[in-house]
C-alpha cells in the first residue's frame, strides 16, 4: 500500500509541472499590464517602467518562466502584488472561509442526495421516484448565478429574512454567522445534491436488482439490513468518486456563489487576482488547486480499497 | 403428524409485463415429504426457478402469485405477515442459488455474513454465532475454517463458495433446502462433491430438498420424486424410479434423448428437441408442447391436457397417453 502511494505521488509530479507551465503561459496571454493596472491609467511612463523592473516583468518571457520554476522548487509561491502579501499566507487565510460554506453544503448535499437516491431506487417508478428525479433534473440544470440572485431577491430583498452578503461575525452571536451561511450554502448544495441523488439512484438500482441482493433476501434478513447495509456498501464506489471530485472543488472555492454573496473566500480572491493581473497569485492558486486535486484523487483510491476489498492496485488488476 | 412438509396446490405465478401477462407458472401442484428429495426438471424458462421463488415469496416486482395455495407444515405461506416471512426464509427454508459467486455479498467477510444470518434467526450472542459458523464450515469440508471466516468471497473458488453457502444454509437447521441448479456453475468434479455433501447433510438433519436442475443424471442420483415442467406446466410427475423405468410424456422422452450417452458413437451429433418453447404470454389454449411434439394431433392444439394419474403415483398431462390409448416411444419419429 505504502509503495503504491509513493508511486502515485511521484507520478503526480509531471502533472503538476504541466499545470505550472500552462498557467504561466495563460496568465501571460491575458491582455493588460500588471504594473499599469496597479498604478492606474494616468500613471507616468517612468513609474510604470520602474515597477515592471521591480516585479521582474521587463525580462523576457523565457527568463521569467525559469525564474518562476526556480522559485517554486525552493518552495516559494511568490508574493501577490495587489494584496502585497505572500501567496501562501493569502491562501491559508482564505481557504478556511471557503471551507466553511463548501464543506457544509457538500455534507448536506451528500446526506440528502444519498437518501433521495436510495429511496428512489428502492421505489423505482413510484410517484416519489418521479418527483425526486424531476427535482434532481431541475437541480443540475439550474444556473447557479441565476438561482443565487433569485434567492437574494426573495429572502433578502422581498422578505428581508436573511442577509444578502458578507460572512457575519462570531462576535455578534451564532445566528449572525449561520444566517449569513444559509443562502450561499443552499446555492452551493443544489447541484451536488442533485448529482449525488442521481448517481446513488443508478448505482443502487444496479445492486438492488442483482442476484446478490436476492440471495440476501432469501436468507431472511430484514429489508433495512439488505438495503442500508449490504446494497449501499456495494453501491458506494461511484458515489465516492463523485464525492472526491466535489471535495477537491470545495477547496478551490465557488467563484460564482462567493461573488454573488461577497463571501471572502478563495473564489472572490481569484476573481480579483485576475482583474488585477496578479500573476503570482493566479499561478499560486491554480497550483494549489492542482495539488489538492491530486491529493484527493489519491485518497479516493485508498478509500476504494477499503470499501471494495476486491480492488487491489498493488497487483495491478484493480477494478471490479 | 403428517409426513408432508410442503404442499403446493394449483400454483399460478404470472409476470405482468408491459407487453402482456406471461404465465411463468400456470397451475403447478406437488407435495414434498419430510426427509425426501424432489427434483424439478425442464429447460430454461419452464418455470422451475419461478416455482421455487414463489415458495419463499421472493419474486421480482412484476411477478405475482395470482392463484393457488402453498402450505408448509400446515402454515399458509401466502398469508404470512412480513415478520413471519422473514423468519420463514432462511430459518425454515434455505435457498442455494446457481451462481455461488453472486450469492455471497462480495464486500463483506464470509464470517460476518454467516454470523449476521445466524443472529437474524436465533437469539444468541455474536460469539456463539461465530462458533456455530466455524462448526458449519468444518462440517462442509472447508479447510482452516477459522481463517476462512475472515476471507472475502472473491478469495475462494466457486466450489468453496458453494460450500460456504451450504454451510450458511445449514447453520439454522432448516427443514427444507431449495437448491436452484446448485452445480450448474461449477466444475464437473466439484459438482459431484457438492451433491454428495448435500446428501450427507440431508441424512444427518432429515431435511427435505427441492432440487431444481436440467440435468437428469443428477435427478436419478439424488431424487425420490421428479416433476418435469414445460412452459409453466407440469407435464409429468412421478417417483424417480418410475420415471426412470417408464417415462411417458413425449417431452420427457425428448429430454432423455438429448442426454449424451457414453455408448454414443464419437462425432455423432447431440440429439435435440426441435423448435423452441412457446411464448409464455400466448400459452393456455392447448398443450404447450404441441408445436414441438412429433405425436401432436388436432386435439392437442385445441384442448389443454389435464394432469391425470395414469398408474399409481404417476401423473402425466398428455392427450395421447391415457388408460385406453398408449403411445410407444419412438413411434412418431418418422413424422416428427
Amino acid at each position: 500500500m505504502l509503495k503504491t502511494i509513493l508511486k502515485r505521488i511521484l507520478q503526480s509530479i509531471p502533472t503538476l509541472f504541466i499545470v505550472i507551465t500552462i498557467t504561466f503561459v495563460l496568465t501571460r496571454m491575458i491582455p493588460g499590464n500588471p504594473a499599469l493596472t496597479m498604478l492606474g491609467p494616468q500613471a507616468p511612463k517612468e513609474s510604470v517602467e520602474q515597477l515592471e523592473q521591480e516585479l521582474g516583468l521587463d525580462k523576457s518571457k523565457g527568463e521569467q518562466y525559469i525564474m518562476y520554476l526556480k522559485q517554486i522548487l525552493s518552495g516559494d509561491f511568490g508574493r501577490s502584488y495587489s494584496y502585497n502579501q505572500s501567496v501562501v499566507e493569502l491562501i491559508m487565510e482564505r481557504v478556511p472561509n471557503t471551507l466553511v460554506i463548501t464543506l457544509t453544503s457538500l455534507f448536506i448535499a451528500l446526506i440528502l442526495g444519498m437518501i433521495v437516491g436510495i429511496v428512489s431506487a428502492v421505489r423505482q417508478y413510484s410517484i416519489l421516484d418521479y418527483i425526486f428525479m424531476v427535482l434532481a433534473l431541475i437541480g443540475v440544470s439550474m444556473p447557479i448565478f441565476w438561482m443565487g440572485l433569485m434567492l437574494v431577491l426573495l429572502f433578502s430583498v422581498n422578505l428581508g429574512w436573511l442577509p444578502a452578503m458578507g460572512m457575519g461575525d462570531p462576535a455578534n452571536g451564532m445566528w449572525d454567522v449561520l444566517s449569513h451561511m444559509i443562502l450561499p450554502c443552499f446555492c452551493l448544495a443544489t447541484i451536488p445534491m442533485a448529482t449525488f441523488a442521481r448517481i446513488t439512484r443508478s448505482s443502487m438500482l444496479e445492486v438492488v436488482n442483482s442476484d446478490s441482493v436476492k440471495a440476501l433476501r432469501a436468507r431472511g434478513l430484514k429489508e433495512g439490513v439488505v438495503i442500508w447495509k449490504h446494497a449501499l456498501k456495494n453501491a458506494l464506489p461511484p458515489i465516492v468518486t463523485v464525492l472526491g471530485l466535489q471535495l477537491a472543488t470545495a477547496f478551490t472555492g465557488a467563484i460564482l456563489t462567493e461573488s454573488i454573496f461577497s463571501w471572502p473566500g478563495m473564489g472572490t480572491m481569484i476573481v480579483s487576482a485576475i482583474d488585477n493581473r496578479d500573476y503570482a497569485l493566479i499561478q499560486g492558486v491554480v497550483l494549489f488547486t492542482a495539488i489538492v486535486f491530486v491529493a484527493i484523487n489519491l485518497i479516493v483510491d485508498v478509500v476504494y480499497t477499503i470499501i471494495n476489498p476486491k480492488v487491489n492496485y498493488e497487483s495491478g488488476n484493480g477494478g471490479r | 403428524m403428517s409426513k408432508e412438509l410442503l404442499t403446493v396446490e394449483n400454483l399460478k405465478t404470472y409476470f405482468f409485463t408491459a407487453s402482456g401477462v406471461s404465465k411463468a407458472v400456470d397451475g403447478v401442484s406437488f407435495t414434498l415429504e419430510k426427509g425426501q428429495t424432489m427434483g424439478i426438471v425442464g429447460e430454461s424458462g419452464s418455470g422451475k426457478s419461478v416455482s421455487a421463488s414463489s415458495i419463499i415469496r421472493l419474486l421480482p416486482k412484476i411477478g405475482k402469485i395470482v392463484d393457488g395455495k402453498i402450505e408448509f407444515e400446515g402454515k399458509d405461506i401466502l398469508k404470512l405477515g412480513k415478520k413471519e416471512l422473514l423468519n420463514f426464509r432462511g430459518k425454515d427454508i434455505a435457498v442455494i442459488f446457481q451462481d455461488p459467486m453472486t450469492s455471497l455479498d462480495p464486500v463483506f467477510k464470509i464470517g460476518n455474513q454467516m454470523v449476521e444470518m445466524i443472529c437474524a434467526h436465533q437469539d444468541i450472542s455474536k460469539k456463539e454465532a461465530r462458533a456455530i459458523a466455524v462448526e458449519a464450515l468444518k462440517k462442509v469440508g472447508i479447510p482452516q475454517p477459522e481463517k476462512r471466516m475472515d476471507s472475502y468471497p472473491y478469495e475462494l473458488s466457486g466450489g468453496m463458495c458453494q460450500r460456504v453457502i451450504i454451510a450458511m444454509a445449514v447453520c439454522c437447521k432448516p427443514k427444507m433446502i431449495i437448491a436452484d441448479e446448485p452445480t450448474t456453475a461449477l466444475d464437473v468434479t466439484v459438482q459431484a462433491q457438492v451433491l454428495e455433501l448435500l446428501q450427507e447433510l440431508q441424512k444427518e438433519m432429515n431435511t427435505s430438498i427441492l432440487l431444481i436442475t436440467h440435468n437428469l443424471g443428477v435427478v436419478w442420483k439424488m431424487c425420490d420424486t421428479v416433476m418435469v415442467m414445460y412452459a409453466g406446466k407440469t407435464v409429468e410427475y412421478a417417483a424417480a424410479e418410475t420415471l426412470y423405468r417408464n417415462p411417458m410424456h413425449p417431452y420427457t422422452w425428448g429430454l432423455l434423448d438429448s442426454m449424451p450417452k457414453l455408448s454414443d458413437k464419437v462425432k455423432e451429433e447431440l440429439k435435440t428437441i426441435p423448435g423452441t418453447p412457446p411464448d409464455l404470454r400466448l400459452t393456455g389454449t392447448g398443450c404447450n408442447f404441441c408445436n414441438r411434439c412429433p405425436y401432436a394431433e388436432e386435439k392437442c392444439r385445441a384442448e389443454v391436457p389435464p394432469l391425470v394419474e395414469i398408474e399409481k403415483g404417476h401423473f402425466i398431462a398428455c392427450h395421447r397417453q391415457n388408460k385406453t390409448e398408449k403411445l410407444a416411444r419412438g413411434e412418431g419419429k418418422k413424422n416428427g
